[in-house]
């Protein structure tokens, strides 16, 4: 670079730094704090220059080093058995984790959220949403293979949530659909605690061969660093425009978008030239780059190799001239990867970058002298233990105390409160309720959405939503695959924070089981408030400790995932929203079980018990109340619910399956007979007198691992001693009767399913077109 | 020429007679598609040959699908930028010479082919302006081009559909053209999902060896991996059509 761009701004390198300790710098408009700001000047033993300080404040944020949520986070580590240990390839703490599946093949997945991009910009924060998800199983080796996305949004009627639905679904296809990964699912969920504050949470998983895994780690004294991908621009900068007191220039571009913009097309080619370079064994270690960019590329691919690495700033491709060295190394544009090449392979890996006419740049190489250096025009502008940035930074035993206000609230039980007045009990009453639960918000049809994601391109999807969960082939030859679903239900968790994250691992789970998958792994997104306030922070405690006190007793080891903290709008958080994604193996996905029965005379079972469990509801939701305690945990029900759905599939025992959870089995007998169009005769008296509960109840409480399954009648002498064998409540209810086109429930007036199908696919395009 | 990025083997091919028939499948920077379209041609029966769009030569293939996706990201118009990529001017002088190379364009791939002028008219942003994703019923309305030899005249079939720029238009008189001419070889039944005139789904040219459609019948060739209803498989009279015509050709 010539000199003229060395004055172009005030360089504080290393020796300024050095030489002017009392200089002012901004810590705090970065977002560190005092004591944060003190640690650095300690590390350093200097204080640090512009760039380090952008490089601290980024990396240490709440987003990029977990420093409230490590010491509970600890728990999914240390709460593991050998039989979770058993299939876990690459744990907790890379980009992705990754699980054997057998046959050489290894998944790699993992759930994310974009949550506060989404709000301020919902298309391109959507959009990008994806884009980071998918870089990140791009890093660990593997061919992506699906998406899948949990949304939370306002009250339906709210006049800003059609703002977000629109913009957020359309970016999540708009470069979901261009990258040619098929979408197989997701969540949508209405609620006003989610008004100001929507989750957009993205889920991607990958497939590779074992030798194919690849970590992000700079090794080799003498390997080139190259940034290669899209070029670096001002885009979510953020807070790193108060260093513009490096700049004197004032032509430069004002308008800095706080929210990155994404450009599929650039995503959809980075993929391919990545698994090009894979595929010749091409990079030692590779990173993408998502928060915190440069820095946390640079920091992370050093801190995790042998130890140093020196990079020229001046050589990094720039789509806006003008940045400066700070904003460089904190810019979060999108569609970037770097890797580490041996010298050997210099001229393969160009040739592969001019064929997919990717542009790259080689920054620098990997060195053994344990620090990480980057000049700008020579000068030394950082110099660091990259560990220190990267890894150490603070952690924070943030207080915590049960809320004085859980005690009233778990007192204020739905059955007999104002809201619980006038529960329908005759025919005309029940069949109104059951149609007027299938059109609400969060049980109506979410095809409105679905739509307009592409679930066929790849050509291995086996099943897609509206099922229980997304299946997708990972070898043509022997069909085995994986199935997943993601799950949360933030009212369970607002009730019981400790429960409700296990009961969002128990309906993923089931899920899973549901299609017929064995579950395998866990990954979560952790979406809560404030960590700073001591309500949520137990909720985030309790939650931490549920799902990872239950992930060891299902025997499913958390893999990755992320924590989204300060979800709220002033001082009012989200209710606490632990997504959890479970995913599972088929040995072959044609044996999968789909949610709605087709054939004429099939016996349907509800297997397992209820009881009178409509606390945090999607009824009391209708209805207008929170209170009381969420259903019940049991999760050794659910593992042996598990291997009875699992065991049915494998042995073609039953056609379909449905799991029950929100809207309970109202809203699974409604699906289960739109899916196909097929209906059912149903009778509950055998139920009711079994365990005690009324019609309404026996229709609407959301008591856990229950599904209900279609059996053929040449299976269902088995299906039966199945059940009885392994002492699982097993119930027949009632038949599939496909030339009725209604669903006839005892005691409820029969509903056509011409009216249900108005009821339950009209919502969506009533609100949003 | 690339090696198409493909995940596992496909199945063995059906009917080993058909094996000798090589089909290119065209991959451009943004194509989606492209592994479908070959795993189409396997089952089928053929053999998939991987082309990629900078060669400047036509590898000795017997027909070229070109597959559907965001080429260029679509960020011009649809097929716009792809259009000059230098194995596009050899399809094109393969499609338009004697020998009438059977040229198969798949929703981008359509989108390329009118670009190329092979194919009239040209596909606009949907008229409801969402991407749409759904399985379409569509009617064979000539059954005499290479590609839809094995289907009946008026059959009707079930294919996934699924883009954002869909809808086709031309003017009325190159419309009343391809109705006159039977050129209309695909149409929307039931629903016409993009505001294409007159419901047109796909056109194939005058001399019946390049077809294009919007609608992916590489998406509806395998039991349990396509449209739920039916066999699932409606699309695979493409394939086998294109390779039975070759090979019965050949003998």
């Amino acid at each position: 670079m010539t000199t003229e761009t060395n004055k172009k701004f005030n360089i504080d390198t290393v020796e300024n730094a050095a030489n002017t300790p009392d200089t002012e710098l901004p810590w705090a408009e970065l977002g560190l704090k005092e004591n944060e700001f003190d640690e650095i000047v300690k590390v350093l033993g200097r204080r640090p220059t512009g760039a380090e300080l952008a490089m601290y404040s980024v990396m240490w944020s709440e987003h990029c080093s977990y420093k409230s949520s490590k010491n509970h986070l600890r728990q999914f580590g240390q709460k593991v058995t050998e039989e979770m240990k058993k299939d876990m390839l690459v744990g907790i703490g890379e980009n992705a984790g990754v699980t054997n599946l057998g046959d050489g093949w290894a998944v790699t997945f993992k759930i994310e959220s974009h949550n506060s991009p989404s709000f301020v910009e919902p298309y391109q924060g959507a959009a990008t949403g994806i884009g980071g998800i998918v870089r990140d199983i791009i890093s660990m080796g593997a061919r992506p293979v699906a998406v899948m996305d949990p949304l939370r949004f306002g009250e339906i009627d709210h006049p800003d949530t059609a703002r977000v639905m629109h913009g957020a679904v359309a970016g999540i296809g708009g470069y979901g659909n261009s990258l040619g990964l098929p979408n197989i699912g997701g969540e949508m969920v209405f609620d006003a605690v989610y008004q100001g504050n929507p989750l957009v949470n993205a889920l991607a998983v990958g497939v590779m061969r074992h030798e194919d895994i690849r970590l992000a780690n700079a090794s080799g004294k003498g390997n080139k660093v190259v940034l290669f991908g899209a070029r670096t621009g001002g885009d979510g900068i953020g807070g790193a425009s108060v260093l513009a007191s490096e700049s004197f220039d004032d032509t430069k571009p004002s308008k800095r978008p706080a929210v990155q913009v994404g450009d599929p097309f650039a995503e959809k080619v980075l993929i391919e030239c990545c698994l090009e370079l894979f595929k010749g064994s091409l990079v030692e270690g590779i990173q993408d780059l998502g928060a915190a960019g440069i820095s946390c590329a640079t920091s992370e691919l050093a801190s995790n190799g042998d130890g140093g690495m020196q990079v020229e700033l001046t050589d990094v491709l720039l789509r806006d001239p003008t940045l400066t060295p700070g904003e460089i190394l904190m810019s979060e544009s999108q569609e970037r990867m770097m890797a580490v090449v041996t010298p050997e392979n210099v001229e393969a890996f160009e040739a592969v970058m001019d064929k997919w006419a990717v542009e790259y740049a080689w920054l620098g190489e990997v060195t053994d002298t344990g620090r990480l250096i980057i000049t700008w025009d020579g000068e030394v502008i950082v110099d660091v233990d990259p560990r220190t940035v990267a890894h150490d930074g603070p952690v924070y035993d943030r207080p915590y105390a049960r809320p004085s206000w859980q005690d009233a609230l778990q007192a204020d039980a739905f059955t007999g409160s104002v809201q619980d007045a006038g529960r329908p009990s005759a025919p005309s009453e029940l069949a109104a309720a059951v149609t007027e639960l299938v059109a609400s918000p969060n049980m109506c049809d979410k095809s409105w959405i679905t739509k307009q994601y592409d679930r066929y391109v790849g050509g291995n999807t086996a099943m897609a939503f509206p099922d229980d969960a997304g299946v997708v082939r990972v070898d043509e030859k022997t069909g085995l695959g994986v199935a997943l679903a993601t799950d949360a239900n933030g009212r369970y968790t607002y009730l019981d924070p400790y429960n409700g994250a296990q009961l969002a691992l128990a309906e993923a789970y089931r899920n899973v089981a549901t299609s017929g998958a064995v579950p395998m792994a866990v990954s979560d997104c952790l979406n809560f408030g404030s960590p700073e306030d001591p309500d949520v922070m137990w909720q985030l405690a309790e939650s931490i400790r549920g799902l990872s006190d239950a992930c060891m007793e299902l025997g499913v080891p958390v893999t990755g995932g992320n924590v989204s903290l300060y979800n709220q709008t002033g001082t009012t958080p989200i209710h606490p929203s632990p997504v959890v994604a479970v995913l599972g193996k088929l040995d072959d996905v044609a044996r999968r079980t789909p949610s709605g029965w087709k054939e004429d005379g099939q016996a349907i079972y509800l297997l397992g018990t209820t009881a009178a469990e409509l606390d945090g509801s999607e009824w009391a939701k209708l209805r207008g109340h929170l209170g009381g305690l969420p259903p019940k945990v049991d999760l050794a029900a659910e593992r042996q619910l598990g291997e009875i759905l699992i065991n049915a599939s494998r042995d073609g025992m039953v056609d379909a399956a449905h799991d029950l959870s929100e809207g309970g089995l109202a809203a699974a007998l409604v699906e289960s007979s739109l899916r196909h169009g097929v209906g059912a005769r149903i009778a509950l008296e055998e139920l009711l007198e079994r365990d005690g509960v009324d019609l309404f109840t026996a229709l609407f409480s959301e008591s856990q691992a229950r599904a209900i399954v279609s059996v053929p009648r040449s299976e269902e002498v088995r299906f039966k001693d199945m059940c009885t064998a392994r002492g699982f409540a097993h119930l027949r209810i009632g038949v599939v009767d496909a030339a009725s086109g209604s669903l006839e429930i005892n005691g409820v007036e029969t509903m056509s399913l011409d009216a249900l199908r108005e009821a339950h696919e009209g919502t969506l395009p009533k609100y949003f077109g | 020429m690339t090696e198409l990025p493909l995940i596992g083997e496909a199945p063995v091919a059906a009917e080993s007679r058909l094996n000798g028939a090589r089909i290119g499948v065209v991959t451009f920077p943004g194509t989606l598609d492209d592994r479908d379209a070959a795993r189409a041609v396997r089952l089928a029966g053929g053999t998939a040959v991987a082309l990629w769009h900078a060669d400047t030569e036509l590898a000795d293939v017997d027909a070229v699908v070109i597959p559907g996706g965001f080429s260029y990201g679509d960020y011009l118009r649809a097929g716009a930028i792809s259009r000059f990529a230098p194995l596009m001017s050899k399809i094109i002088d393969a499609a338009n010479s004697d020998a009438k190379l059977p040229v198969l364009g798949i929703c981008n791939g359509f989108q390329i082919l009118t670009e190329s002028h092979l194919l009239p008219g040209s596909m606009i942003k949907n008229d409801h302006l969402k991407f749409l994703c759904r399985d379409q019923v569509l009617r064979v309305e000539n059954n005499t081009t290479v590609w839809t030899a094995d289907y009946e005249a008026g059959q009707e079939i079930l294919v996934p559909l699924k883009n954002q720029d869909g809808q086709y238009i031309a003017d009325e008189k190159t419309l009343d053209a391809l109705e006159a001419e039977g050129r209309v070889a695909f149409r929307y039944v039931g629903f016409n999902p993009n505001g294409s005139r007159r419901d047109i789904a796909g056109i194939t040219n005058a001399a019946g060896n390049v077809v294009g459609l919007m609608p992916h019948p590489e998406h509806a060739v395998e039991p349990g991996f396509g449209p739920e209803s039916n066999a699932g498989t409606d699309g695979l009279g493409f394939f086998t059509s294109v390779l039975n015509k070759i090979v019965g050709g050949a003998k």
